[in-house]
């Protein structure tokens, strides 16, 4: 299922159809709704896939390129699933100051994958730009997790109590 | 006894640990049979010491810190309990100077309470601003802001009271009340510890302000960058609303006012007011033409205040208190008190709230206590990614609205981000640029294209190519963007790169002549 996933085509789950509809008929008619609505998509499919796009369309009476300039237009957007696990490290100037750019090289040599990739064992590495630690930089986020004081010790640390089961 | 014990939940201090240190703490009551009650606060904002563990005593609440979940056994064993003495012992926690020099107004009550109790909100002096206003017309809450002299927190800094009065005064049956916390800027955290360490604040400072504009719902718009403090504002809102601080009768005064968080999804301009409306009204965060104000027609066509976090926070102290009590704080134009953020390459991290007139000197090496790592302080970013870097030479600037404009500076959110003496000025001129470039909406090609043009340039001179005749580009440029530019993103950026070449032309390869006749 998550090979057909990868390839973006129209084959999809019935989980997934459920899951799909079920945000759309939470969020569609609130008034501005087409945010929440493709969090909602996300939060539940983990990515935006492009089946869902006419569909979106469809139940607000937009144009499928409106939805498609909001999917783009907003980094947290995925149109294609992530990792495993998602690995965010943040590259604004307070963590700058602490080390921030060499943390980053550490994780790219570290995860043999380059930010906006996602390595061969499933870790995807994405900027962010401010987690709102910034006394306690350089900082990151994992699966939604926020670490501060991330040392490339920490970080080693932190990735491998990230495979425990 | 039952023994109060606090370990925050602010994101900070979950992100270096208290989760664990909690549970620490919990198992080894249990283990010892002692009888706690855990009470999860906000942060103190002293974050170089988080995880910082308060326990109350009879000698009032006595602090421990920083403390990791392998120092929970020793602590108990030095009758922690009981505030005893430990290498991580503090003392009292109002006594530590770093806290009890600075003037709490916006933030008495973070790291005091618990965030989503609204009785414990009421017994620290919640609730009786707004109980205030509902006494009040909207007129005279109007003009007890402006005699406040409460100015945007956000970065802008234009007078709140001016802005609600528009609103009031604009015909409509529909208004709307908007808070920003789309807090992007790099440094800045302060929005985030009122969301997680004091929401009903916020919640009472929005409430206050439809009563005076007549709106009846509101919207937060919060980073999506930050989940600590959405989970623990959409409990405030819904203990508000049982509790009957929000929905169709607040407190029984007929008024009605309803409130939602609105999840932002990572793009920056959103933080610029008319982006955040597009955003809020289900589109791409396209910075919109002004005029027409949004004051006048902004979310969805309708008079909308739009105040940042702190801004709201602050209101209602002032319908407590009285706007005289208020605006006796501060300097000049600057009313009140700023909670500002010390950030990056510093000692002592955290927020420090003061009145206005405080020099950044003061707050780096009285508060801050210097560098993080030891090497002397070289450059200062205030206000975020669009304040300029402050050398040393101006460490004496009050800080105060009007003394950092004169500088070519700006105070901002109250972010304050400090760099040591290995940083490479001309690199952070170039991710200014390239910070844009990548946070641009697209609407206007200053900030589109000349963004990216920037990154090119600044990369010529770090190479060493035509040094001369770059610089002249670059400030040509920069000339370009600040003044056609649509907002403040590409109209901005080209503070801290000409700052950055102003002070230290040395970092791009030029003697400090040459940069100044440029």
């Amino acid at each position: 299922m998550k090979g057909e996933a990868m390839t973006g085509g129209s084959s999809h789950s019935a989980h997934d159809e459920v899951a799909a509809e079920e945000a759309i008929a939470l969020h569609a008619a609130r008034p501005g709704g087409l945010l929440p609505l493709l969090h909602a998509i996300q939060d539940r499919l983990g990515y935006v896939p492009p089946w869902v796009l006419p569909r979106v369309a469809e139940a607000l009476n937009i144009s499928r390129a409106e939805v498609h300039g909001m999917v783009t237009f907003y980094h947290d957007f995925r149109t294609s699933p992530a990792g495993r696990h998602v690995v965010k490290l943040c590259r604004a100037e307070a963590c700058q100051s602490m080390g921030a750019d060499a943390l980053a090289r550490h994780a790219e040599n570290r995860l043999r994958t380059q930010f906006h990739h996602t390595s061969a064992d499933g870790i995807t590495l994405e900027p962010v730009y401010c987690l709102g630690d910034c006394a306690c930089s350089p900082a990151m986020m994992i699966d939604g997790r926020l670490y501060g004081r991330v040392t490339p010790e920490r970080f080693d640390h932190l990735l491998k109590s990230m495979e425990k089961p | 006894m039952t023994v109060t014990v606090y370990v925050p939940r602010d994101a900070a201090a979950l992100s270096v640990g208290a989760e664990e240190v909690a549970v620490a703490i919990t198992r080894e009551a249990a283990k010892r049979g002692e009888q706690i009650r855990l009470v999860r606060n906000g942060s103190r904002g002293l974050l170089w010491l988080e995880p910082l563990v308060e326990v109350a005593t009879s000698a009032g609440r006595i602090a421990y810190g920083p403390v990791t979940p392998e120092d929970i056994p020793g602590l108990f064993d030095a009758e922690l309990l009981r505030g005893g003495a430990h290498a991580l012992h503090l003392g009292p926690t109002e006594e530590i100077p770093y806290l009890k020099r600075q003037e709490r107004l916006t933030f008495a009550r973070v790291g005091v309470t618990d965030p989503i109790s609204t009785a414990d909100y009421e017994a620290h002096g919640g609730w009786r601003g707004l109980r205030n206003a509902l006494a009040l017309s909207g007129a005279e809450i109007v003009e007890a802001m402006v005699q406040s002299g409460l100015r945007g927190r956000g970065g802008a800094a234009f007078p709140a009271g001016i802005k609600w009065r528009t609103v009031l005064n604009t015909a409509g049956e529909i208004k709307y009340v908007v808070c920003n916390a789309d807090e992007g800027d790099s440094g800045t955290f302060s929005d985030r510890m009122i969301m997680e360490g004091d929401p009903f604040v916020l919640i009472e400072g929005m409430t206050i302000s439809a009563i005076a504009v007549g709106a009846k719902s509101g919207y937060v718009y919060l980073r999506s960058e930050y989940p600590d403090a959405e989970r623990t504002f959409e409990a405030a809102i819904s203990a508000a609303q049982r509790a009957g601080y929000l929905g169709d009768d607040i407190l029984g005064s007929g008024r009605a006012f309803h409130l939602e968080l609105r999840r932002g999804a990572g793009a920056y301009i959103c933080g610029e007011e008319t982006a955040m409306l597009e955003s809020l009204e289900g589109k791409r965060g396209m910075v919109r033409f002004k005029p027409p104000l949004p004051a006048i027609e902004g979310l969805f066509g309708k008079p909308t205040v739009i105040n940042n976090v702190i801004t709201f926070a602050s209101v209602p102290i002032i319908l407590d208190k009285g706007a005289k009590y208020y605006a006796d704080y501060g300097m000049g134009r600057s009313r009140g008190t700023l909670p500002f953020q010390l950030a990056g390459n510093i000692k002592h991290g955290g927020l420090v709230e003061k009145a206005f007139g405080i020099t950044l000197r003061e707050l780096l090496y009285d508060y801050g206590g210097g560098s993080a790592s030891g090497r002397p302080i070289r450059a200062v970013q205030v206000g975020g990614p669009l304040g300029a870097y402050l050398p040393e030479s101006q460490f004496d600037t009050p800080l105060d609205y009007e003394a950092f404009a004169a500088i070519g500076g700006m105070v901002g959110h109250g972010g304050v981000v400090v760099f040591d003496d290995t940083v490479d000025m001309a690199q952070m001129a170039r991710y200014a640029m390239e910070f844009c470039a990548i946070e641009s909406c697209g609407k206007c090609t200053p900030c589109r294209i000349g963004s990216t043009r920037g990154v090119e340039v600044i990369d010529r001179m770090r190479q060493g190519e035509r040094r001369e005749a770059n610089i002249e580009l670059l400030r040509d440029l920069c000339e370009t963007m600040l003044h056609g530019s649509l907002c403040a993103l590409g109209g901005m950026t080209p503070f801290p790169v000409r700052s950055a070449l102003e002070h230290f032309p040395e970092d791009f390869g030029v003697p400090r002549k040459a940069a100044k006749a440029a």
